[in-house]
């Protein structure tokens, strides 16, 4: 697995193929959009989804903590798929969550799936988090990133891109990022996504940038192409 | 033997001007003795009254009230076929038997009828008599059932469908147990596993009818090397169309039936009635078709295998196999199609689509001649399959496992299921297994205080029988067109993974149509006519069937015997030659692999002959194994005869890397993360009734059956990696997509026989698969990583001076320095 680095509002940055974004200057590592308990979420509308959702992604993010040894964990909001999810959590899930929060500080950005915080999983539970030079929070905001303002780390929108290869075309899950912004991709394990071309992704990237497609060792890259003029409907 | 006949049935034969044929007094004597019988008679050999005598005889001697004769096809369309020409006889004959049918189109209102006052003679299909089955009625149904005629068991026999049909039938004979089977099959190459199927007596055989008549046709100028659509025979088919009255033009896929039929109007200057015929196509659009073509406007029809079974349309008079027919007893099955008489010759012609094909063709005309056909050896029966009938049974009535285990095995797939694969799928139909136990929905099956298992609900009941049936469509989307106004005709359905591909405003071709695809709205895709790009056409999961085992053996045969070759075309019989003198020809026996260098890559073919399943699979583990020898393998492309690989190094040590031991981890590793296991269990668990197709109520989108199943698949794999429904994808895909026995087959034969020629250029032979190269889809995770690298670096040459600014662009195509594991910390 090898991180790509990418420049935003003058701070370097990684990019893990996990799905993870790293801030090397502060120890920080952001996930977004964990969606955890889903399984059971769409269990009780009767849909079955297999209840194992919540360990495949802790599994997940555990293995990166192990990994880069943070200081901060931001967590970019919908870390539960709705308001019941933390309380659903199985007693073990409970206890590997308790454990993260404390051996880490964690930061708990809220989202539209999770506006409540869930204070007994530890952490700290926050709309939207500042640190230096960059802002962290769940919807991207379209109207307040100037030149001069922070830059801005979102999630929310779950992006992912088709690109045309050999034979077919690939879709996979990707960071969205220019120079003032980064999108995180989807982190938790039963997630769908919304194409990067979608209006409601490309209105954040006026000026085009560039996709990270998520691969099994590395990303791969590709441009963004400027969003028409009155393509958003 | 006549004297077998009543008088007034051999007054009806005698009135019509014909006589009783020995094969359908047979029929009649094995069912006076008592036994059940297999009859094998080519098409046209009066298969159908045969079957049908016994019972119109004995409802004559003793007529009855209820259920008598229970007929099941695979087909609907024939259910009702048959139901109108055995309607004639009955009433000609005066005779008081009483025929209905019943299958998912049956009214609601008619089939309760059916259970108060079942009918003489009821003709079904193996998913409806499953839902029968499946009713707490049943009993009292089927209980003075004396007999059951299965048509075309040879299309029933080893498939999914075949094993429900079998395990319904141990039902049938578990409720009365003096029901007799009359099966009845075209010419099979193991009839032997057909009459076990049946539970057979007595194997009663017609005389083969008159040989066919097939040829050769080729498309002028010079022989194509590679592709296998066929199109520049158009013409030629068009001139072969308009001499004949009706003609079956048969193709190997939807993608082809698409292009030619595209390709023939091009052509069709006069407007012949030429229409399209497959199985994608909306049933109305096909039901038209058919109806066009028993009413003799048609003058021709494009079709797949949608037209290779089915009811006799009568005034065929020849048929046109574009591609190689792929196997012998396929063939025979097209060619059946044209002129439906035992005595008079069928006619065809075989268009081959490239070189090689030509070989097969004259293949499979010399197996033709030789009646060597092909078909696998029985295998066991699905698991699956069995967990969706121990369901049925708990919803008919309570049972004790031990009855149903001693039941089950009187079904022939099911002869030698083991105990504990059969209390492991109980296990998984009651609680869904350990890895799913966790949601009650899995919970289907409760024990009682003695021992039987019951149904748990009414509800789960009724959603079983909606969901019955082991036939699993890949999903698909609706295409509708839309015009002005946005309300349109459904043209049928297409693979969401084609739609998936598709941006708006692309190009593709349906239905005969040429599209300009819009967008997908509430599960269908909207599309106008026209389009400017190139088109794409929309290709079928399956749609291939692989080379028959026999006719890849001909083919090899043909290749070494160059006594032979004259007859062939003047460029295939050079062809060989110039191979024989350039490298060698493949052998009999042994394995030839040439390795080449070219365009600063090294070339490996090897010429198995094995299909395409298996060398996609024997592709797969062979780059794996160069990967670790260091030959770093690029990619590789697999053919019905031949496999590719191309490395950035010169392999060697070739024996070595078709050794048998590849079939251990790298299989597991390989098969792991396979997207073609995925395929697998989303059809294990729609049949084992994990995920459902149909909810009482509820419209569930097929796209969430997608979804649904490959994270189930995840989950188990993590969880529970002996799960029974794990087991059953093993199995499947070992048989099928992957086809594992023809892989194990062919490297424990070429084991110590392997030929290898190193050669400073391409050989003549392996020119077809190098123009292959770059036609063929990837599979597998690591390999679409791979398509993305090389697209990234492809953009990124292209595009190098025009790439928005973005502050340290990555250098394109190289991959960036790994990171330090404590990247934080340092």
């Amino acid at each position: 697995m090898s991180a790509a680095p990418i420049h935003v509002a003058g701070e370097r940055l990684m990019l893990d193929p996990a799905g993870a974004l790293l801030w090397p200057e502060h120890g920080l590592m952001a996930v977004s959009d964990l969606h955890l308990e889903k399984g059971t979420a769409f269990a009780r509308q009767g849909m079955l989804l297999p209840p194992w959702d919540t360990r495949a992604t802790l599994d997940r993010l555990a293995l990166l903590l192990r990994r880069y040894r943070p200081r901060i964990v931001v967590a970019l909001g919908d870390s539960f798929h709705d308001r019941g999810g933390a309380a659903r959590l199985p007693a073990a899930e409970v206890a590997r969550i308790t454990a993260m929060t404390g051996a880490t500080r964690f930061v708990w950005v809220l989202g539209n799936h999770d506006p409540q915080p869930a204070g007994q999983l530890g952490g700290d539970w926050v709309d939207e988090f500042s640190l230096g030079a960059l802002i962290f929070r769940h919807q991207g905001n379209a109207t307040v990133v100037r030149t001069d303002s922070p830059g801005e780390i979102c999630g929310h929108h779950h992006p992912k891109a088709a690109i045309a290869v050999r034979g077919g075309t690939q879709s996979r899950a990707c960071f969205v990022a220019d120079a003032r912004r980064v999108m995180l991709p989807a982190f938790g394990a039963y997630t769908g996504g919304l194409d990067v071309t979608h209006p409601e992704i490309s209105r954040l990237f006026p000026r085009g940038g560039r996709v990270f497609l998520l691969g099994r060792e590395r990303l791969f890259s590709f441009a963004l192409a400027v969003p028409k003029r009155g393509a958003a409907r | 033997m006549d004297g077998t006949l009543p008088e007034l049935f051999s007054g009806w034969f005698a009135g019509r001007g014909w006589k009783p044929r020995p094969h359908q007094l047979a029929m009649l004597l094995a069912a006076r003795a008592g036994e059940s019988a297999l009859l094998i008679a080519p098409t046209g050999g009066g298969k159908t009254l045969a079957g049908f005598l016994p019972s119109l005889v004995g409802l004559h001697e003793a007529p009855r009230e209820g259920l008598h004769t229970l007929y099941v096809s695979p087909l609907k369309a024939l259910a009702t076929d048959i139901a109108r020409n055995l309607t004639a006889p009955v009433t000609e004959m005066g005779l008081a038997v009483t025929i209905e049918t019943r299958t998912g189109d049956t009214p609601a209102n008619r089939r309760r009828r059916q259970r108060e006052a079942p009918p003489n003679i009821l003709l079904t299909t193996p998913e409806s008599l499953a839902v029968l089955l499946s009713l707490a009625d049943a009993p009292a149904l089927f209980t003075g059932l004396s007999r059951v005629v299965v048509d075309e068991v040879h299309a029933l026999a080893g498939t999914k469908r075949g094993d429900q049909l079998a395990l319904c039938l141990s039902r049938l004979r578990g409720i009365a147990p003096s029901t007799r089977i009359a099966g009845l099959s075209a010419t099979v190459a193991h009839p032997a596993a057909l009459m076990a199927y049946c539970g057979a007596h007595r194997l009663i055989e017609a005389p083969d009818g008159t040989p066919p008549d097939i040829s050769l046709m080729l498309p002028p100028g010079e022989l194509s090397w590679a592709g296998h659509m066929g199109l520049e025979a158009a013409p030629l088919v068009l001139a072969r169309i308009r001499e004949a009255g009706m003609t079956i033009v048969f193709v190997n896929t939807r993608a082809q039936a698409e292009l030619i039929f595209q390709e023939l109007w091009k052509l069709n200057d006069e407007t012949l009635p030429i229409a399209l015929h497959h199985g994608s196509l909306e049933v109305e659009q096909r039901r038209k078709v058919e109806a066009a073509m028993s009413a003799g406007r048609l003058r021709a029809v494009v079709a797949t295998s949608s037209l290779d079974l089915g009811i006799d349309w009568g005034g065929v008079d020849q048929v046109l196999q574009i591609g190689a027919p792929k196997g012998v007893s396929r063939l025979l099955q097209r060619v059946g199609r044209a002129n439906h008489r035992m005595d008079e010759a069928s006619r065809a012609v075989l268009v081959p689509a490239n070189r090689f094909e030509v070989l097969e063709c004259e293949a499979a005309i010399e197996g033709v001649a030789a009646r060597e056909l092909d078909g696998d050896p029985p295998r066991p029966g699905g698991l699956d399959v069995l967990a969706q009938h121990l369901l049925g049974m708990a919803c008919g009535a309570p049972f004790m496992p031990d009855d149903a285990y001693a039941e089950i095995r009187t079904a022939q797939p099911y002869a030698n299921l083991p105990r504990e694969d059969f209390d492991a799928v109980l296990e998984y139909v009651a609680t869904g297994g350990y890895a799913l136990a966790a949601y009650e929905q899995n919970h289907r099956l409760f024990t009682d205080s003695e021992g039987r298992a019951h149904v748990r609900s009414a509800r789960i009941a009724a959603q079983h029988r909606m969901n019955i049936g082991t036939i699993v469509e890949a999903p698909l989307l609706k295409v509708k067109l839309v015009g002005r106004r946005r309300f349109g005709p459904v043209l049928g359905e297409v693979e969401e993974y084609f739609v998936n591909q598709l941006r708006p405003g692309d190009a593709f071709i349906f239905a005969g149509r040429k599209l300009k695809f819009l967008r997908v709205h509430e599960m269908a895709v909207e599309a106008a006519e026209g389009g400017e790009d190139d088109p794409l056409v929309p290709a079928y999961a399956g749609g291939r069937l692989p080379l028959s085992t026999n006719l890849a053996a001909r083919v090899r045969g043909l290749l070494q015997s160059p006594r032979d070759w004259p007859r062939f075309p003047e460029q295939v019989a050079d062809w060989l030659r110039l191979q024989q003198k350039r490298s060698r020809l493949p052998g009999r026996d042994d394995l030839l692999v040439e390795t080449f260098p070219r365009g600063g890559c090294w070339y490996l073919v090897a010429y198995c002959f094995e299909g395409r399943n298996a060398h996609q699979t024997l592709g797969m583990l062979l780059t794996k194994r160069m990967e670790r020898a260091g030959f770093a393998p690029l990619g590789f492309v697999a053919t019905d005869y031949v496999i590719g690989i191309w490395s950035a190094f010169q392999p060697t040590g070739i024996a070595a890397l078709f050794d048998q031991d590849m079939l251990g981890d790298d299989l597991e590793e390989w098969m792991a993360d396979s997207s073609m296991l995925k395929r697998s269990f989303r059809n294990v668990a729609v049949i084992a009734g994990l995920i459902h197709r149909n909810s009482p109520g509820a419209d569930k989108n097929r796209r969430q059956v997608t979804v649904n199943s490959d994270l189930i698949y995840e989950v188990l794999r993590r969880h529970q990696p002996d799960h029974i429904l794990l087991r059953a994808t093993r199995d499947d895909a070992a048989h099928g997509l992957i086809d594992l026995e023809r892989v194990a087959g062919m490297l424990a034969r070429v084991h110590g026989r392997i030929v290898h020629m190193v050669l400073s250029r391409v050989s003549p032979l392996a020119v077809p698969i190098l123009l292959e190269i770059g036609r063929e889809q990837v599979t597998s995770e690591a390999d679409q990583d791979d398509l993305l690298a090389e697209a990234e670096a492809v953009v990124a040459e292209a595009m190098s001076e025009s790439e928005p600014a973005m502050p340290q662009p990555r250098p394109a195509g190289r991959k960036p320095a790994p990171v330090q594991r404590d990247l934080f910390n340092a």
